[in-house]
């Protein structure tokens, strides 16, 4: 749509800006404050410039939680975005069993986080939860407390119940808006069915997989809530991912300094793919609108 | 399929071909279906359970059903306020957020004006900001100005993320009204206000209902910040039930009855979005 300019239009973006200046910004100055700042207690602080940033970059600790955190976050991408698509492309397409298919996807979305994370920890239980008792059964030695290879295997199971839904909507979404034509013109060149899904399904999905891969990274890239209630972290460190680790420093400890640097980092590169993520959307969007 | 079986031979063998895949179809939707149903189902499972039958026998379904586990729920006031709170700051931060995100999202969506793009990229930016790094900051800054422990600052806290949200939403969907509406109504001597109340919000209905639906679910599902700015008075119920894990003898049927509870409001409203779903996490996009 043709956009006149017009300044007084801030008047209206006012509100907005107000209300998260007031949600981000000061706090995020607060961040900032600590960040340079030693403290003794007694609210007295004095000036230590980047030493916390040095000791942040140089963490052993950081690094093994960022190193987690990345391969997490690689797993949950790679199992939810094929399956996603593939669970989209098995859909029905219209009628009943379609809207059915809808909302019963949907409905581990709008669970609340912890109580995902409450769901997973009781089914699998080997005493009480139906997975944990059919796998003893089995004979499979299973026990998520113990065993930090079982611990993942748990949390990434979960992430994938969790989420997967999210990225087969998305996708299912952008199924939705091609044209029967398109199919009807594949059966005419008698297209096979890889054919039509790499040049007519893909390319159509592309706009909607971008938004879902970057949703999907970013919101596991800060995850916390269900794994912190699967297996608080544990075994050991084994599943403590960068806001477990975040909100262990901050919160429990009250280390301040080092978790106002750790946090202005993380900031920093959500804040560098986001914007990755933003310029390659508006390209697309003014692709398609050319 | 009718139509090909009275047609020639190849017509036949695409029937061939084409049954299997119509069962594999039904057949991988049916799969992913019970993957997704079944911890749902075993929690509802555990809730109409006594403790004696989850821990001692197990079953799978309940054998003996029993709501107490939903009346101790019901009737305890440390445990349904927790519903209550919950519901009171959702419904304040679905209030504010859209109060706010309307004029902003139609100023998005007509005109240009300076640094426009900076700022929508900027909102755009703390719906990506993970909650773990606002935790302290916003229980000093909260703490500071006397608003600990009460609603309006969980509300206010979730608008982080809500109003950027709501934002783009109805950013999307005011894409797709035409401008010569608006310019029509001018000229029919409509002011600002006016036109927006009476003409431009009819107009764009749905859209806000899904923008109230995604502020209502991130407000609800969400743990870190609200249990971080709560200790008593606005206490959610998901942050009840992490307090109730980590006693000694846990009361497994009431945790169960508790986490269906807070199911049930999503389930409620789910099918009368369910076609804009996939728009809402999109952030209006698709």
């Amino acid at each position: 749509m043709e956009k006149t300019v017009n300044h007084k239009a801030w008047f209206l973006v006012l509100p907005v800006l107000v209300l998260v200046a007031f949600s981000a910004v000061i706090p995020l100055m607060t961040v900032v404050n600590y960040s340079v700042q030693d403290s003794f207690g007694n609210n007295q602080f004095f000036w230590v410039g980047i030493e916390w940033f040095q000791e942040i970059l140089t963490s052993e600790r950081i690094h093994n939680a960022l190193g987690r955190q990345l391969m997490f976050s690689a797993i949950i991408l790679a199992i939810e975005i094929p399956l996603g698509v593939f669970i989209a492309l098995n859909m029905p397409k219209r009628g009943i069993w379609a809207s059915v298919c809808l909302v019963l996807m949907a409905l581990p979305l709008l669970i609340p986080w912890n109580v995902v994370g409450t769901i997973w920890q009781v089914f699998g239980r080997v005493d009480i939860g139906l997975l944990g008792h059919t796998l003893a059964a089995m004979g499979i030695d299973y026990n998520y407390t113990q065993d930090a290879f079982d611990a993942w295997v748990t949390v990434i199971v979960m992430d994938v119940w969790h989420w997967t839904s999210l990225v087969a909507l998305l996708a299912y979404a952008g199924l939705q808006s091609i044209p029967e034509a398109y199919y009807q013109a594949a059966k005419i060149d008698q297209a096979s069915r890889w054919a039509v899904f790499r040049y007519i399904e893909l390319p159509k999905m592309q706009g909607v997989l971008l938004i879902a891969i970057l949703l999907r990274f970013m919101d596991s890239f800060m995850i916390y809530t269900e794994p912190f209630v699967v297996t608080g972290g544990g075994p050991g460190n084994a599943t403590t991912f960068l806001s477990i680790d975040l909100v262990k420093m901050a919160l429990g400890q009250f280390d301040l300094g080092p978790a106002a640097a750790f946090s202005i980092m993380y900031f920093l590169v959500i804040l560098l793919i986001s914007w990755v993520f933003y310029t390659v959307m508006t390209n697309l969007d003014k692709r398609e609108g050319a | 399929m009718a139509h090909t079986a009275a047609t020639t031979g190849s017509a036949a063998r695409a029937r061939t071909i084409a049954l299997p895949r119509i069962n594999g179809r039904a057949l991988v939707m049916i799969a992913y279906l019970t993957f997704l149903l079944l911890p749902i189902y075993w929690l509802l499972n555990m809730s109409l359970k006594t403790n004696t039958e989850i821990l001692n026998t197990f079953t799978l379904w309940p054998n003996d059903i029993t709501f107490d586990n939903y009346r101790t729920i019901l009737t305890d006031p440390a445990w349904y306020m927790g519903y209550v709170n919950s519901l009171i700051y959702v419904v304040m931060n679905t209030v504010i957020s859209l109060a706010v995100a309307l004029p902003a999202a139609y100023a998005f969506s007509r005109y240009h004006f300076m640094g426009d793009k900076h700022l929508f990229f900027w909102l755009l930016t703390n719906r990506m900001a993970p909650p773990a790094v606002f935790a302290l900051p916003f229980f000093q800054l909260y703490s500071s100005v006397g608003l600990f422990d009460t609603h309006i600052a969980v509300a206010l806290a979730h608008c982080l993320f809500n109003v950027p949200l709501a934002v783009w939403i109805l950013e999307g969907f005011m894409r797709g009204v035409p401008k010569e509406i608006d310019e029509t109504a001018y000229i029919d001597g409509y002011s600002f206000p006016r036109f927006f109340v009476k003409i431009f919000m009819p107009l764009i209905a749905s859209g806000i209902g899904v923008a109230a639906f995604f502020c209502f679910m991130f407000s609800w599902v969400e743990l870190l910040l609200s249990r971080t700015l709560t200790t008593v008075d606005a206490k959610p119920i998901a942050a009840i039930m992490t307090r109730t894990q980590g006693a000694a003898g846990i009361d497994w049927g009431v945790l169960a009855a508790a986490g269906i509870l807070t199911i049930i409001p999503g389930a409620l409203v789910i099918y009368f979005v369910r076609n804009y779903i996939a728009k809402g996490f999109a952030l209006g996009r698709v």
